[in-house]
């Protein structure tokens, strides 16, 4: 099926977050959608998939103009999309979010679970995805929502796939296999809309490159291009790929994980006796697949787990066992994994979301009153620091684009007197030019002699950022290794093998 | 291209659920501890206020089949032994607790049973206490809340708040009166009662889905309207012409062969009138359709994360219409309880804000049918058992047992019953961009 955007216009107020945008889009092409943080690349592809309405251009298919009322439309003229934040209901299983909307039934309307269940293994199994299907959604960790996101989309048999950051959580493993899968439904004839920001994916399978500026088309690009080329099209300035780190500065061991073991409500034991410790100054990268352990370890360091036994030492004091607000006010900053579910109050201003973590005391709360102006000069400066694309200071973190989001939450966490930075996927759906900058205040924070947890599942970003590595399978620990381990071996790790020539569990 | 190369990438990936595939029973000490505490409290007024004397259980009534004889038991002895089961029960969910293994559900309604009776047969002593009667008046008290709590989990679900539920009542029962006053035959009450519910549910419907008023406040501006209009009508209306428009025409007891005959169970449950039954069948198919149908997955779909449901192509406005119609339908039913079974006409107010007793049900049982019945049931219990205690005199200052519905309320939305979360957009209107 043939896409053909004409002028698109979308308005959000005064905002124009798409401003004429054309786009063609042939059958059996995967076309790379690219733009910064806010460019309004999701906005463009809400329009075409019937969620928001355009207030000027129009949207054919096979040249034939469409008029969407709402996604059912566009699903029925065979599109089908992928959604940057996953559109999921978290009380539902895997199944159930699969075959909603969709769903087999048997008399009278009942539904039919075992086919939606079958569904699901078939559709994972093909694309090599590992889901239970009867897993409820939210006790699964956003790399897995994000596959279960991707066979909903997937077992809906689409002519047109908009991938809307389908890989900003992935590991590079199930990168390529999804590639893999992209590279197949062009075989068959499918339409591909992709939008990431991770360079090598683009030039891995893009046909065709667009990319976005501030709601406009400010040109198209070969895959042949250079990633410095990619980057410097997208931001319009040069970017620093690799981020420049001196070696580190040790200090004392500071931060020590003792005998950690974690089980969630079920019962599932999800991380069983590990072991580490991170020194001042010293940056320890968790690498592994998500699912094994990463989301409940940094959790129950900030007290956010139940059932939690082991030790968690910061400056020889314990951890374990305190409210959240007590690990807070011993220094600990944290970047959770999912933005939109424990970084952020969506429906809250930016300057409000930047004060969260501070909303007891100096400098913005004085005798129980907030201390606005100085709030609002903090806000200011950090919108100009990190770069957030967003009208001001006062719009609501809910609309702010993805990667904009993310930059918020960034924001308030290092902008604080630290003793620990505990980060998952720091960088998650961030654009080049700002992973750079990230990467860096991530540096800074280390070399002013904190210890910093970082976990992702990025292996770049891990491999630029690491001191040391540790590695978790199924809840325990492979090993842990110097930055600058092959990634091969990193690899072999992260499947649970254990490198011969490794002693002791804390390297 | 990454250079990592994983020869088990795709099995790389455990069940999310299980990192380690190690599983370990957590058990809670609410439950043991709540045990405790009652049988605790269940002997501190046994000890306090002994009271000697006799105690007559009547488990028949004169109407019934089989004639169960009356049991009379010695108060004090029979009071401590029930206590002695209570503390032994709780001992085996202590134990279960340190082994780590759950109290299971027929323990503590085993637990339940004896700790009512024997606080019972203390409370009535020297008296005969009309067991049956009890449990049937009960059930019968909480029959409107049932079907308002249903009406209400039903809206809830699907993300409209229906604080509307007296409103619906009330309504209904006005509906009923007039209109079964005028065919002189219940039945086309009953359709009535449904209709008018549905009626304000539209109402709410319109401002809370199309309009995005804020629901509490339609809600209870409905509740008030309702009030005036029901009870302008009455005065100006119905009661000069009571004759013709509020005498309505009752439904009778209509016995179920076989199951009525049951002993206890059949003249509690199954000697009621057809609005009972039609209760029982309204449970049933209401859970049945919430958790095993279609309508019932893109019902919840779209309470819980509406632009997710709007994504598949589900038409989030059109389904929570469509829901709270019915549960306005619904709820009206409860209405017709009043005017078409207890009293043979309309009152003013005479739902006595029961609408907001099964809005608690529906918060109690954790909006799901099932469980918001059950708490709906406990209110009509604490309800009825007021009313037999002060009839029949018992050391029990009545004040305290009229409390006891609501003060079971608070324990419940306390979160003494777990974690009771609400459907994540309960309350919060959609609105397409
Ligand atoms: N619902 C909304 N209401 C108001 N403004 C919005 C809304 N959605 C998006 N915006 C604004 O429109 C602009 C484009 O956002 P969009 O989400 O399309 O960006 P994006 O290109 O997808 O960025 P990212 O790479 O971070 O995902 C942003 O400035 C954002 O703040
Ligand atoms: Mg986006």
């Amino acid at each position: 099926m043939k896409l053909e955007l004409r002028g698109i216009t979308k308005r959000f107020g005064s905002l124009v977050a798409n401003d004429r945008i054309s786009l063609t889009v042939e059958p059996g092409e995967i076309h790379a959608l690219l733009g910064e943080n806010g460019a309004g690349k999701s906005t463009l592809m809400n329009v075409l998939y019937g969620l928001y309405r355009a207030d000027e251009g129009e949207i054919l298919l096979d040249d034939e103009v469409q008029h969407f009322t709402g996604p059912g439309d566009a699903m029925a003229a065979g599109i089908g999309m992928v959604h940057q934040h996953f559109m999921l209901i978290p009380v539902f299983s895997v199944a159930e979010n699969v075959m909603l909307g969709n769903e087999s039934t048997g008399f009278a309307g009942t539904l039919d679970l075992d086919a939606s269940r079958a569904r699901v293994t078939e559709i994972s199994e093909r694309f090599g995805f590992h889901v239970d299907p009867d897993a409820l959604v939210e006790d699964l960790p956003v790399g897995v929502q994000q596959r279960v996101e991707i066979i909903k989309a997937l077992s809906r048999d689409a002519e047109l796939l908009v991938f809307d950051e389908p890989t900003a959580v992935l590991t590079p493993q199930e990168t390529d296999e999804l590639m893999e899968i992209m590279r197949q439904l062009r075989e068959a004839g499918k339409a591909i809309v992709f939008i990431t920001h991770k360079l090598r994916e683009v030039r891995a399978v893009a046909d065709k490159i667009t990319v976005i500026r501030l709601g406009k088309v400010v040109g198209e690009a070969e895959p042949t291009a250079s990633n410095a080329e990619l980057a410097a099209m997208m931001v319009g300035r040069p970017v620093e790929l690799v981020v420049h780190k001196d070696p580190p500065k040790l200090g004392e061991e500071v931060f020590a994980v003792k005998d950690l073991r974690v089980v969630n409500a079920t019962g599932h034991v999800q991380v069983d006796g590990i072991t580490f410790s991170i020194r001042a100054g010293e940056v320890l990268a968790v690498a592994g697949v998500q699912g094994n352990g990463q989301t409940e370890l940094t959790e129950a360091i900030l007290g956010l787990q139940e059932h939690v036994t082991g030790s968690v030492r910061l400056d020889g004091k314990e951890l374990l066992g305190r409210s959240v607000r007590q690990v807070l006010d011993a220094g600990v900053g944290f970047i959770p994994e999912d933005r939109q579910e424990d970084g952020l109050v969506g429906n809250m201003t930016i300057a409000e979301n930047l004060m969260l973590n501070r909303s007891f005391a100096p400098p913005f709360v004085r005798r129980g009153s907030l201390q606005i102006d100085k709030l609002r000069a903090f806000a200011e400066e950090k919108l100009q620091q990190y770069d957030v694309r967003a009208r001001d200071i006062d719009t609501a973190c809910g609309n702010l684009s993805g990667g904009n989001q993310q930059k918020v939450v960034v924001a308030r966490e290092l902008s604080r007197d630290l003793r620990l930075l505990v980060a998952a996927q720091p960088t998650r759906g961030v654009d080049v030019g700002s992973i750079e900058f990230i990467h860096k205040q991530v540096v800074a924070t280390r070399d002013s002699g904190v210890p910093v947890l970082v976990v992702s599942t990025e292996l770049d970003e891990v491999v630029a950022l690491a001191d040391r590595i540790m590695v978790l399978y199924r809840g325990r620990v492979v090993g842990i290794v110097p930055g600058d381990t092959p990634r091969e071996q990193l690899g072999l790790m992260m499947t649970g093998e254990r490198p011969k020539d490794l002693e002791g569990d804390v390297a | 291209m990454s250079t990592l190369t994983d020869p088990t990438s795709t099995g790389a990936s455990p069940g999310p659920a299980a990192p380690t595939g190690e599983v370990v029973t957590l058990v809670s000490r609410k439950t043991p501890v709540v045990l405790g505490v009652l049988t605790v409290g269940l002997a501190l007024i046994l000890l306090f206020q002994p009271e000697s004397g006799e105690t007559t259980l009547r488990l028949a009534r004169e109407t019934d089949f089989f004639q169960l004889p009356d049991l009379t038991l010695p108060t004090m002895p029979t009071a401590w032994a029930l206590t002695i089961v209570c503390a032994l029960l709780t001992g085996e969910s202590v134990r279960r607790y340190l082994a780590k293994k759950r109290t299971p559900m027929w323990l503590v309604a085993i637990y339940a049973i004896a700790w009512m009776t024997g606080f019972l047969v203390w409370a009535a002593v020297g008296e005969t206490l009309p067991v049956v009667g009890l449990l049937a008046g009960s059930l019968a008290l909480a029959v409107p809340l049932v079907f308002g709590a249903l009406g209400g989990v039903l809206g809830e679900r699907a993300g409209v708040v229906n604080i509307a539920i007296d409103g619906q009542l009330l309504f209904g029962a006005f509906a009923a009166a007039v209109v079964s006053s005028m065919t002189g035959s219940p039945w086309p009450g009953l359709l009535a009662a449904s209709i008018a519910g549905a009626l304000v549910a539209l109402i709410l419907g319109l401002f809370a889905i199309s309009y995005f008023v804020d629901q509490i406040i339609v809600g209870v501006v409905l509740n008030v309207l309702v009030i005036g209009i029901t009870s302008f009508l009455f005065s100006q209306v119905l009661a000069p012409n009571a004759a013709d428009l509020n005498t309505s025409a009752r439904f009778k007891v209509v016995p179920i062969p076989v199951l009525g005959d049951i002993p206890l169970i059949g003249p509690i449950l199954f000697r009621q009138t057809p609005v009972v039954y039609v209760l029982y069948i309204a449970v049933a198919v209401v859970t049945f359709a919430l958790y095993r149908t279609r309508w019932g997955l893109r019902v919840r779909a779209v309470g819980e994360h509406p632009m997710a449901a709007d994504t598949v192509g589900i038409k989030v406005n059109r389904t929570r219409y469509r829901t709270i119609l019915i549960a306005g339908a619904v709820a009206g039913l409860g209405g017709a309880f009043y005017t078409l079974v207890s009293v043979p006409q309309f009152n003013r107010e005479m739902t006595g804000g029961a609408g907001y007793i099964a809005l608690a049900a529906v918060i109690f049982g954790k909006w799901d049918p099932i469980r918001a019945t059950l708490a709906a049931l406990l209110f009509g219990f604490a309800s009825n058992l007021q009313g037999v205690l002060s009839v029949i005199g018992s050391p029990v200052p009545s004040q305290f047992m009229l409390m006891l519905p609501y003060v079971v309320t608070i324990f419940a939305v306390a979160g003494l019953v777990g974690r009771s979360r609400p459907p994540a957009a309960d309350g919060v209107p959609y609105r397409p961009q």
